[in-house]
């Protein structure tokens, strides 16, 4: 038996009389691939930041493995290996790409308090950090500050990162907005080859990458599930098509 | 190989030179001192500002605390120099951690307020307490027994110098082991953007109340070091020109640069040193000039013109590290 990797269940939020979460319910299996869309507006942001613990729900649960997360604050649950990736970057951007992920390897490790280990301890998170950004594909730039590099490797960074923490559920936020085609292949590339245990929801705008990816969606509108299922059933979702897909899928 | 011993021999060579001038400069021991003195205060600063990003605008106040520690435990407790310097050190570092841990989930303006606040209060309180501070006619009567035992501070103090190299050289060294391990990075990474380090499960405010504890720490040992060596403690020490006189150190010498705490410190103290004999008001007009230099032309201070300088002579270098 195992619990699932993450499970929300009653998830609810109200900024006044605006609902902005309604009893959201959503389980995810350990290795889990599936896909959070919904129009602008439909609360998948508040949903992530009800997650991730940015903001506090007014009432249901958050399980990691089948231990409750929802009182923990953001760090914790990161620790607890609730881990995201961020719509707009938010790295350190004088650091260097190596160093970006060697201080994420260092929390991981719990390292990150050791004063006086010198280098013995930093350089075992740095040569990690060059192992992980050497399998991304980073090569030369890796020494590079992290806001001199090109948009499509910021994204790129921000998923090594995210991997590094070797979290059990990764949320990934709109991996590939912003990044000019040409870039775009290295990130799809990062993403087929998340670890295979890890559950991950990906939320997504671009439906060609979410039916690509996803071997579930869920459809979110104002707040609610709408629908949850199979890429196949919910393409073929009347209602889906109206609320959503109609938009973007002519 | 050769690359490494010059590393080596570069950073051996200051503390080198700070040896000799035992020998070289025997008529400005004092002096000598102030500047490593200055230098650490200077430090402990750079490791809470220019490293954590901690805006603070009260140091002097650990500085004081430090100092005002050492002369009371000299004179109630026991005279030993170096237990002295240690419950000194335990002092300021406490409460270093005890204000941090109520301020530091502050940041910005609010946070500078809040470091002032809390170093005007503690400057009231050592002002009040008369029975244990002397209150405005400031702590007299410091006699620091000899160092281990041994050696005597002797009247030109070549002892007070020497004592004061040693605390200093240790202190640098664990400040820059610090720098260098997953614990100082995680610093500058909480500096450049704290909700980054939030999301790789960085407890922040605890690491800033740790990084500021220890910058208390250090900056008391500076305050115990400069009660031991003038052997009373004013109430100057605490206040806010303390704060402000460290914080000039600090920008000029070029924060986050290993040498620039010891650089600014030198040339401050020495300047203030010399040009107050000549004419104290054209000093002060002097380190403004050379403030409004350093703030607008170079980022990295006097630590980052002395790069500037080195690249020049060895151009093919190149730009590298």
């Amino acid at each position: 038996m195992s619990a699932p990797a993450i499970e929300v269940r009653g998830l609810t939020k109200s900024f006044g009389a605006l609902h902005v979460a309604q009893l959201i319910d959503l389980s995810l299996a350990r290795g889990a691939r599936a896909a959070l869309i919904g129009p602008n507006g439909a609360g998948k942001t508040t949903f992530v930041n009800l997650l991730t613990g940015v903001l506090v729900a007014d009432a249901g649960a958050i399980s990691l493995d089948g231990a409750r997360v929802d009182r923990l604050s953001p760090a914790a649950r990161v620790r607890r290996g609730l881990v995201r990736t961020h719509q707009i970057n938010t790295l350190l951007r004088e650091t260097s790409a190596r160093e970006n992920v060697a201080l994420a390897i260092a929390e991981r490790d719990g390292c990150a308090w050791r004063m006086l280990a010198y280098r013995r301890v930093w350089a075992a998170c740095l040569e990690e950090a060059d192992a992980r950004l050497a399998d991304l594909g980073f090569g030369a730039s890796a020494d590079d500050a992290a806001g001199s590099l090109p948009y499509g490797l910021q994204r790129l960074l921000e998923i090594a990162i995210a991997i590094s923490l070797k979290p059990r559920v990764l949320l990934l936020d709109e991996p590939a907005a912003g990044v000019p085609s040409g870039e775009a292949h290295a990130i799809h590339t990062a993403i087929d080859r998340l670890p295979k245990e890890t559950a991950v929801l990906m939320i997504e705008h671009d439906m060609d990458m979410v039916f690509r990816f996803a071997q579930e969606i869920v459809v979110l509108v104002q707040g609610r599930v709408l629908m949850r299922g199979a890429p196949a059933e919910i393409a073929a979702n009347a209602e889906v098509r109206t609320v959503y897909l109609g938009r973007s899928r002519p | 190989m050769i690359a490494r011993a010059g590393n080596w021999a570069m950073r051996a060579a200051p503390w080198l030179a700070a040896i000799a001038v035992n020998w070289i400069a025997p008529d400005y021991m004092s002096l000598a001192a102030s500047v490593l003195t200055m230098g650490l205060f200077a430090l402990s600063l750079d490791l809470a500002l220019g490293h954590a990003g901690i805006v603070t605008l009260g140091h002097g106040a650990f500085y004081g605390v430090g100092a005002y520690a050492a002369g009371i435990f000299a004179i109630h407790v026991w005279a030993d120099p170096l237990a002295g310097l240690a419950a000194a050190t335990l002092v300021a570092g406490l409460v270093g951690a005890v204000t941090g841990a109520l301020i530091l989930d502050t940041s910005g303006l609010t946070l500078m307020m809040l470091t002032l606040a809390i170093a005007s209060m503690i400057a009231e309180f050592a002002n009040s307490a008369r029975d244990l501070t002397g209150g405005d006619d400031g702590l007299t009567g410091i006699r620091p027994s000899p160092v281990l035992g041994l050696f005597r501070f002797d009247l030109w103090g070549h002892t007070a110098y020497l004592y004061t190299l040693a605390v200093v050289f240790v202190w640098t060294m664990i400040a820059w082991r610090i720098l260098g391990s997953p614990f100082g990075h995680s610093l500058d990474g909480v500096r450049q953007n704290a909700a980054r380090m939030r999301a790789i499960g960085a407890p922040v405010r605890m690491r800033l109340i740790a990084a500021y504890a220890l910058s208390a720490a250090m900056a008391g040992t500076a305050g115990a070091l400069g009660a031991q060596a003038t052997k009373t403690v004013s109430l100057a020490s605490l206040g806010v020109l303390t704060s402000g006189t460290v914080l000039m150190v600090a920008v000029l010498g070029g924060m986050r640069r290993r040498w620039g705490a010891y650089l600014g410190a030198l040339v401050y103290v020495v300047g203030q040193n010399f040009a107050a004999e000549i004419d104290p008001f054209r000093w002060m007009l002097v380190i403004g000039l050379m403030m409004i230099a350093v703030v607008m032309f170079f980022e990295n201070g006097l630590a980052g013109l002395v790069d500037l300088l080195d690249r020049r002579a060895r151009p093919s270098t190149g730009g590298g590290k």
